[in-house]
């Protein structure tokens, strides 16, 4: 049965304030009922306050083969991360 | 100031309606653990076994009440694992086999929709102990009657076969459905004093509710059948005798077993 039904990426938001993240994926033959199977496999052991589902044939990936070009050039430019900086003492949560 | 043979016998009714509400759950829940690793998908395993999880949690509440207010030394387990079929209060319906997944679905339909009224109706007890075992469960079987509803739109709605499957299962359950409703002299005293809900009370918002899901689902109501009682006095059918030999088995064989 589950065969016939379409995959949805699941995503959860584990408290408010926090974005949602990808936790797997369920089989149902729709969005409503994506959510609910995504709520019984994954928040039963109070994962999160929020779900997301869409359905898998909807993302738009990156090509794995094109990981050189896409993503290696930013290995050689570390001064993109904030780390060049002092941070003053009064600036929290950072 | 009650005498106390008076005080006697009320507990006596409010331990025997703390079963009724505790068996329901019980053996329903226990029914549903059948699905488990036999659902026809891994997702409706889990939605089931959730379920299950959600009522037999649901029992141990109102039976450890029942052997807190009884004062005899039994909890939840001894009233689950240590009575047998005849002390059993639950409604038939919910000692019946789960049949198909169409069937399993009706009957989860049918019962979660009227235990979602009754529970409703509970929150507001006068017994401040059942309110608060029926706010917790509320919310669990508003999701339950969610569920279950939702599946019987995308059955009845479905394929010719799914909705062949599902008209059947709600017409095999529909005669288990008024015992749900039936007025009862041991509950009336507690219904006069604002302990249990008027179960009878409860019948027009189901089916209301029933009509909806039904017409959402495109599906025709269930052909009448002749109401079929006697639970709630322990005159069960021949299944719930199966269903705790496989629940008592390790209980009563290894008496000093611990989880």
């Amino acid at each position: 049965m589950s065969r016939d039904w379409p995959l949805w990426e699941v995503f959860i938001r584990s408290k408010g304030g926090l974005s949602h993240k990808h936790v797997g994926s369920v089989h149902a033959p729709d969005g409503e009922l994506a959510v609910r199977h995504a709520r019984d496999v994954y928040t039963r052991r109070l994962e999160g306050v929020s779900l997301w589902v869409v359905q898998s044939s909807d993302i738009v990936a990156s090509d794995p083969a094109a990981a050189g070009p896409l993503f290696e050039p930013a290995e050689t430019k570390v001064y993109r991360h904030p780390t060049f900086y002092d941070i003053p003492d009064a600036v929290t949560h950072i | 100031m009650t005498s106390v043979p008076t005080v006697a016998r009320d507990d006596a009714a409010l331990i025997d309606y703390l079963q009724r509400l505790g068996d329901d759950s019980l053996i329903l829940g226990q029914r549903l653990t059948e699905w488990c690793g036999h659902a026809p998908a891994l997702e409706i395993d889990l939605s089931l076994a959730n379920i299950g999880l959600d009522l037999i949690g649901q029992a141990t509440l109102f039976l450890n009440l029942a052997g807190e207010i009884e004062g005899k030394g039994r909890n939840g387990d001894a009233f689950a694992f240590h009575r047998d079929v005849l002390a059993f209060r639950n409604c038939l319906l919910v000692e019946q086999p789960n049949g198909d997944f169409a069937q399993t679905i009706a009957r989860q339909f049918l019962f979660s929709t009227w235990q979602l009224a009754l529970f409703e109706g509970l929150t507001r007890s006068a017994e401040p102990r059942i309110a608060a075992i029926a706010a917790k469960a509320v919310k669990e079987v508003r999701y339950h009657a969610e569920l279950s509803a939702d599946w019987v739109i995308r059955l009845g709605d479905g394929t010719e076969e799914s909705r062949k499957r599902m008209i059947e299962g709600l017409d095999w359950f529909w005669r288990f459905v008024d015992e749900l409703f039936d007025a009862d002299p041991l509950e009336q005293p507690m219904i006069d004093a604002g302990i249990a809900a008027d179960r009878a009370a409860l019948r027009e918002g189901f089916d209301a509710t029933v009509n909806d899901v039904l017409r959402d689902a495109t599906l025709p109501l269930p052909e009448h059948s002749r109401g079929v009682k006697g639970g709630r006095f322990g005159h069960h059918s021949e299944h719930p005798g199966h269903l705790l030999a496989v629940m008592q088995f390790l209980p009563r064989t290894y008496p000093d077993a611990v989880w």
